[in-house]
């Protein structure tokens, strides 16, 4: 279970992206944050901003357009 | 922070399309841990300005610029008007604030962000603007006319911020 939500909803790049860093940034190390989007690219760009900045992708679901990301903070 | 770390724009356009590279780029570099300098030359001191609502699109000399309706019928919103319009009638008046009030209604649409939140999330993350000196006399701004955070400098201080790390675009 996520301790913290982020619905980036009808954001288009790099918005997401954007709100991910400022939301992990209010967080804990070791804290998972839920990021849902619905824009498709952030598939591609969560991927790419977990792996320069360290903090792990868990998992990525996609439910009908919706995208549900979930990361753990380093 | 390293210093192979660093990442420059410099950023030389004044119109509003391409006010939006230079601030997405930057923004989303420094939140990717990168550490971002932007200098602002030329027309891309526009970009900087308090008032924004200066900035603005032309369709006249701007061949690549695909133009569509961003509302209406499907069949209407696939249409591509650019080539379709004689360029001599981007010349009328008032033709330049339509289509940037189109383009602004499109990015609406699509969830894009405004200029003013892209310029203030760069600053919120600490990315560094500079802005020149020289054209910023030469085009008889007065450094009142800027947001606040910026800093005033020439061509040298962007050497000495762009002596390190790999990514240095020019915009």
């Amino acid at each position: 279970m996520a301790d913290e939500t982020l619905d980036a909803s009808g954001l288009n790049c790099p918005l997401p992206i954007l709100k991910t860093k400022k939301a992990l940034s209010k967080m804990d190390a070791g804290k998972i944050l839920d990021v849902i989007s619905t824009d498709a690219g952030s598939v591609k760009d969560i991927e790419a901003f977990c792996n320069q900045t360290g903090n792990k992708l868990i998992s990525t679901t996609e439910d009908g357009g919706k995208y549900i990301f979930t990361i753990e903070k380093v | 922070m390293s210093d192979d770390n660093k990442m420059t724009i410099i950023a030389t356009k004044g119109t509003f399309d391409w006010a939006f590279p230079p601030f997405i780029i930057a923004s989303t570099g420094v939140a990717m841990d990168k550490e971002v300098t932007i200098f602002f030359t030329f027309y891309g001191l526009n970009l900087l300005l308090k008032d924004t609502s200066k900035l603005k699109v032309s369709p006249v000399a701007n061949p690549g610029m695909p133009m569509k309706m961003p509302f209406g019928p499907k069949w209407l919103q696939k249409i591509d008007f650019g080539p379709k319009i004689p360029n001599i009638l981007w010349n009328i008046p008032g033709t330049e604030a339509l289509v940037t009030w189109l383009m602004k209604k499109t990015m609406e649409k699509h969830g894009v962000a405004k200029i003013e939140e892209l310029r203030s999330m760069c600053q919120e993350f600490d990315v560094k603007f500079i802005a020149c000196e020289m054209t910023v006399e030469l085009f008889g701004f007065d450094k009142s006319d800027f947001i606040d955070g910026v800093e005033f400098a020439g061509a040298a201080m962007y050497f000495d911020e762009a002596s390190t790390g790999d990514h240095h675009l020019y915009m």
